[in-house]
């Protein structure tokens, strides 16, 4: 009970730093200093937040954009896991898809966008397969090192006890390298917002790129901010969402 | 004794072990000639870097020689060999259960078949009630019982152990040594067993393999009388096990004196 307070008042402590910020922020508009109209104070954007609810636009560039990043996430990820782990397994595989991860992961990107547009249309799909491609790179490479650094007692263990190879890929390397497989989902997540928002700006009319884009082209700062703090809340709920699968997932990580 | 069913027998002529690399080739064993007759309790010790488990590693199709044979009866028994590593080796991800029957289910058991042997092999080193605890949940002394478990629940011919209490704490190690001799004077399996402690070669084996120190040779191979069934505690007070211990170390000290001579070179 007692360490439980404590762990509340420490997690209390941590929205000293943002609240403050905010307060300064109202209090320095509301004392004349700058202008409301290019920089508006937490109340205007709090204001115009619920206007936007209110009518329902919000929820749908909120919804535009989560699909996106929720299918192209899964579509980017799970060949990547698969690919990553052959790689592991087979240095045949290996050899063939090195040289083309090193060649493309350093490309931005959002580069690729108007090839996707031909190859796509203007519709969902350019986005979504926009997404799949930036988070392919991340998770490959993490599940490529978290296989092939699975400890040699384990490689030892499996052939001692007669494992197939099928036991060796279901059992041990996919299983031996998922830590690492959900940091590089981790990062995978953020990425796939960050790539989508800038696609959404120049090749999307719905999605909170969109709307970002589209306040700043018609000079409605507050919807903007309402646009950027839409994203933040996105990336902060979708990630504690996903701690919260890794600990049902890796229940074996030690706290 | 249980007497019927008698573990594996191994016959290992002339093997010899060269690791060849860029930097140049190390002869890590030559001129291992050995037989361990069935049923019976084999330690290994040496000093370290003598090869002891690379032999081991041999033996468990883990590694192969670079000449020489070496030939495993074990008709009758449904696996040849199963290996005991000195940190357990236990997977992280898999329960303690899943672990104990991994050899099982690699090897096709039928989940109900396999659901009982590994109920009887926890029972056997008094692991039921932690059977859904992970790995990281148990102490270094349950992590190698459940090692233990893993290995016999396979039923194989013979056990290899690789220094698998080295880890553990002093009451830890007796306690287990003591299951250990308890368990195999049951089953009647053949046990080879690396150590680099004379006195557990003593408590445990029916002989005693001394190795020298790099390249690997036998030394010496020296016939442990005590019978069994053993009491460890009694036995390791006793003066004529205060003796073997002493002489075997004779033997040994020069090896493990050879071997940081070698270092320091």
């Amino acid at each position: 009970m007692n360490a439980l307070s404590a762990k509340a008042r420490e997690r209390a402590l941590y929205l000293i730093s943002p609240v403050a910020l905010l307060l300064i922020w109202q209090v320095v508009l509301m004392l004349g200093i700058g202008d409301r109209r290019f920089i508006p104070a937490p109340t205007d954007i709090a204001v115009r937040f619920w206007s936007l609810v209110e009518n329902g636009e919000l929820f749908l560039h909120v919804g535009a954009t989560l699909w996106r990043v929720f299918a192209g996430f899964l579509a980017g990820s799970i060949p990547a896991v698969a690919v990553g782990l052959l790689m592991a397994m087979f240095k045949p595989v290996r050899i063939f898809v090195d040289p083309l991860i090193a060649a493309i992961f350093p490309i931005p990107k959002i580069a690729l966008m108007p090839l996707l547009l031909l190859a796509f249309g203007f519709g969902d799909a350019s986005k979504i397969a926009l997404v799949a491609i930036a988070v392919f790179f991340p998770v490959v490479i993490n599940t490529y090192t978290g296989a092939a650094n699975i400890e040699k007692i384990f490689w030892d263990v499996a052939r001692n006890y007669g494992a197939s190879q099928t036991v060796l890929f279901t059992r041990i390397v996919f299983f031996g390298a998922l830590p690492t497989i959900f940091a590089g989902l981790r990062i995978a997540l953020a990425v796939s917002f960050i790539v989508l928002v800038a696609a959404e700006f120049v090749a999307s009319k719905v999605g909170l790129g969109y709307m970002i884009w589209n306040s700043w082209e018609l000079l409605q700062v507050d919807i903007m901010f309402v646009g950027i703090v839409a994203i933040g809340v996105l990336g902060l709920i979708t990630s504690v969402l996903f701690q919260e699968l890794e600990r049902k997932v890796i229940p074996w990580k030690a706290e | 004794m249980a007497g019927e069913r008698r573990g594996a027998a191994v016959e290992i002529a002339a093997l010899r072990k060269e690791y060849v690399s860029a930097a140049g080739s190390v002869l890590a064993l030559s001129g291992i000639d050995l037989s361990v007759s069935p049923g019976e309790f084999l330690c290994i010790v040496g000093p370290s870097g003598c090869g002891k488990s690379t032999l081991l590693r041999i033996l468990a199709g883990l590694d192969t020689q670079t000449s020489g044979t070496i030939n495993v009866d074990a008709a009758g028994w449904p696996v040849q060999n199963a290996m005991v590593f000195q940190e357990s080796g236990l997977f992280p991800w898999m329960s303690v259960e899943a672990n104990v029957g991994f050899g099982l289910m690699t090897r096709g058991v039928p989940p109900f078949e396999a659901a009982e042997r590994v109920e009887a092999a926890l029972k056997l080193v008094g692991l039921t009630k932690f059977r859904n605890h992970y790995p990281h949940q148990l102490s270094g002394g349950m992590r190698q019982r459940s090692a233990i478990a893993r290995a016999f629940v396979t039923d194989p011919g013979m056990l290899l152990m690789d220094e698998p209490f080295a880890a553990l704490d002093a009451q830890n190690r007796v306690i287990l040594q003591a299951e250990l001799v308890r368990i195999w004077e049951q089953t009647g399996k053949t046990v080879i067993y690396i150590t680099h402690s004379i006195e557990e070669a003593l408590l445990l084996g029916d002989r005693t393999v001394v190795m020298t120190a790099q390249p690997g040779r036998i030394k010496q191979i020296i016939d442990v009388p005590f019978p069994h069934p053993r009491n460890l505690m009694t036995l390791s007070a006793s003066a004529e096990f205060g003796q073997m211990k002493l002489d075997i170390w004779r033997v040994l000290e020069a090896e493990v004196m050879r071997a940081r001579a070698e270092e320091e070179k």
